[in-house]
């Protein structure tokens, strides 16, 4: 991870590469599995893989679970503001105002992320 | 070596810094938590209990300075928390900030160092009536009403402490801050609710996701440091043990990195991934044993400092760019690596690992959870920590200084961040490497070695294989993106609720009263009208009489006499 060289990211032939070192390491992690004995406390902890599907499975879960939370707890950014701020305003004059966009919409975009790696 | 309680000199130094201006004020800022913690060391290896400072209110014998090796830990940290944030906001010019932040850092000692329940009750309002003022320092409206919700709730907190320390002393006759449990009593579980606010407890949680994103960049700073270190000391020292806390812990450790995943704000999603660590020491400190105890403090010094590191390179991004929203920022390594390369430390070390701190201490936790049959517990937490390091670890470099370039104007921050920024990093190295140096000062003696095959190999596979996920996720667009929203937490009910219903009520309540006035009015206009109309030009008050008929009257009158003047 080295952010000092300029543009370095900006190189999708970079990425690849970079992508590609990381598979490896996780394929070598899951291999060390079946050659490194573990000392165990836990029933399911000696399964060969336990850790790395743990992993895998809780992040994509906790994602998926997440975004499914934005479908009933997601409000637009001045859903606060737009009444607390209003007495505030109201003493205070303008120069206190709050930084936030007075009318920023926000439709639920559930699908598609940033520009990935 | 002086007998002189640590937070005295913060206190003058705060005065001072009222008085003073530029490199003096500099100076004496950094003196302080410099001097401070030498002369704490020195006192901390001279005996084993040391106290002084004894002064009385009322009947009770009160005492200002009491330490073991749980404070002294504890004061070491603070003494180091504080120099790391001083340095960090010495180019800061707002004496108020300057002047709040060395009160506050010097409560927060006050309250480790205090010897009874009336001094803990003092500094424990003192942290909430210095530390609001952080927040109010961003001169925002959002920050002005942050900080009265964040002030109340502290206020509830000492309100409860002071009941809870009221019933105690008449049932014990004695003040003193000692173990105290929940077995039922009514002051058990004042006590217990108060200290649970402070540390952000499940439902009382908002105070800290709310406050501390809304106040200055330096100020988060110290806010992360001190007030829920000083509810886990206090937790430490009255209810270790307590069951309820591994439930509570476990709880904590979980639910926040839900909302860090979702949440936009990349300092609310430091300040959801504070409740997620703090979970993780709660967890500890609630299985009780000198194993879990060791962890729970071990990670409170090490969370202290990476998640310091972590909001101070938040805090130079905002400071630099005037942004913070991760909808916002994102390809600011070319213009800040040197900030990027210090978060990438501080990340790697909340999410443990090998080789930096966060590892050392996470999983004394863990190990004691499993050692005591604490099996779903372990797996929550297993999870936690996988969860941790997709939200702190990677979403917070990730938004922040990679993804789609913003192409945002900015530079390095000015070089006193930089320098407190990598002070905190060496320390998350150094423990990390070298874990003996902190597992030294903590408060039992148990042998631990977190560097085994097993442990570095699995914490690995657990990381990477969270990480594969997130790049399989991003691949694959199926990664949420980051969204100027805001999402709806337990604050809702007092932010929006409670004030609806209030003026649902009050609606009700004048539309009753409009209608109890109108109907009484109409009552009155009536019975006015009424009287009115007989004495209007044909009422009967109004008619006119013959003189006839009066005569007539007379007459009758007499004769009514005249028959009864004869009976």
């Amino acid at each position: 991870m080295s952010g000092e060289k300029q543009d370095f990211f900006d190189k999708p032939d970079n990425i690849r590469k970079m992508l590609r070192v990381f598979y490896g390491i996780c394929i070598l992690l899951f291999a060390l599995d079946f050659v490194i004995h573990r000392h165990t406390e836990f029933r399911w902890e000696g399964l060969p893989g336990f850790y790395p599907v743990y992993g895998f499975v809780g992040c994509v879960i906790l994602v998926f679970a997440a975004k499914w939370m934005r479908t009933f707890l997601m409000r637009p950014e001045d859903y606060y503001d737009k009444r607390e701020l209003t007495d505030f305003n109201a003493d205070s004059g303008d120069s206190l105002s709050a930084q936030a966009p007075s009318s920023a919409q926000v439709k639920p975009q559930l699908s598609g992320g940033h520009d990935h790696v | 070596m002086f007998e002189v309680a640590p937070f005295i000199p913060f206190f003058v130094a705060a005065v001072l810094g009222l008085l003073l201006r530029g490199w003096l004020r500099a100076a004496v800022f950094i003196a302080v938590p410099v001097l401070g913690l030498a002369n704490l060391w020195l006192l901390g290896t001279s005996s084993a209990s040391i106290e002084f400072g004894h002064y009385s209110i009322l009947d009770f014998n009160l005492l200002l300075f009491k330490a073991d090796k749980l404070s002294l830990l504890f004061g070491y940290l603070f003494h180091i928390a504080a120099l790391i944030s001083v340095i960090y906001a010495l180019h800061v010019r707002d004496t108020l900030q300057q002047v709040a932040s060395m009160l506050y850092a010097g409560s927060a000692l006050g309250a480790v160092f205090a010897g009874d329940l009336l001094t803990l009750f003092i500094f424990w309002e003192l942290l909430a009536l210095t530390s609001v003022f952080l927040v109010w320092a961003r001169r925002s409206g959002r920050a002005y009403v942050a900080g009265l919700r964040y002030f109340t709730l502290h206020i509830l907190s000492g309100l409860l402490l002071l009941g809870g320390i009221i019933f105690y002393a008449q049932t014990h006759g004695s003040l003193e801050f000692g173990p105290i449990g929940l077995d039922g009593t009514a002051y058990g579980w004042m006590i217990f609710l108060a200290f649970g606010i402070k540390c952000a407890f499940p439902f009382f949680h908002n105070w800290l996701t709310d406050a501390y994103p809304e106040s200055t960049p330096t100020g988060t700073v110290f806010l992360s440091a001190f007030t829920t270190k000083v509810a886990v000391y206090a937790l430490a020292r009255s209810y270790p043990g307590t069951e309820l806390l591994v439930y509570i812990g476990a709880t904590m450790a979980c639910f926040p990195i839900f909302y860090a995943v979702i949440e936009n704000d990349l300092r609310r999603v430091l300040a959801y991934s504070l409740i997620n660590q703090l979970g993780f020491m709660v967890v500890g400190i609630g299985i009780g044993t000198s194993l879990a105890i060791n962890g729970a403090v071990a990670h409170a010094f090490n969370d202290v400092i990476f998640k310091g590191l972590l909001f101070m390179s938040m805090g130079a991004v905002l400071h630099v760019t005037g942004k913070i929203n991760g909808s916002e920022l994102g390809g600011l390594y070319k213009k800040m690596p040197k900030t990027t390369v210090l978060c990438i430390i501080g990340a790697a070390s909340i999410s443990a690992f090998p080789l930096f701190s966060g590892f050392v201490s996470k999983s004394m936790v863990m190990s004691a959870a499993i050692k005591n049959g604490h099996d779903w517990v372990w797996l929550i937490l297993l999870f936690a920590s996988a969860g941790v390091f997709h939200h702190a670890g990677i979403k917070i470099p990730y938004f922040a200084f990679f993804a789609h370039d913003a192409k945002l104007p900015a530079r390095e921050p000015p070089v006193n961040m930089l320098l407190a920024m990598s002070i905190a990093a060496a320390l998350c190295l150094t423990i990390g490497i070298y874990p003996q140096a902190l597992y030294s000062l903590l408060p039992y003696e148990t042998p631990y070695t977190p560097y085994d095959v097993t442990h570095v190999l699995t914490q690995l596979q657990l990381l990477f294989f969270s990480a594969l996920a997130f790049v399989w996720l991003n691949l694959r667009h199926l990664y949420p993106p980051e969204l100027p929203s805001v999402n709806l937490d337990v604050e809702w009910i007092y932010r929006r609720l409670v004030p609806d219903a209030m003026r649902a009520l009050f609606n009700r309540l004048f539309a009753l009263d409009d209608r109890l006035r109108s109907a009484a009015v109409g009552g009155v206009e009536r019975l006015v009208e009424g009287v009115a109309s007989h004495h209007r030009a044909d009422g009967v008050m109004a008619r006119n009489w013959l003189t006839g008929s009066m005569v007539a009257g007379v007459v009758m009158l007499l004769g009514v006499y005249l028959v009864l003047g004869w009976v």
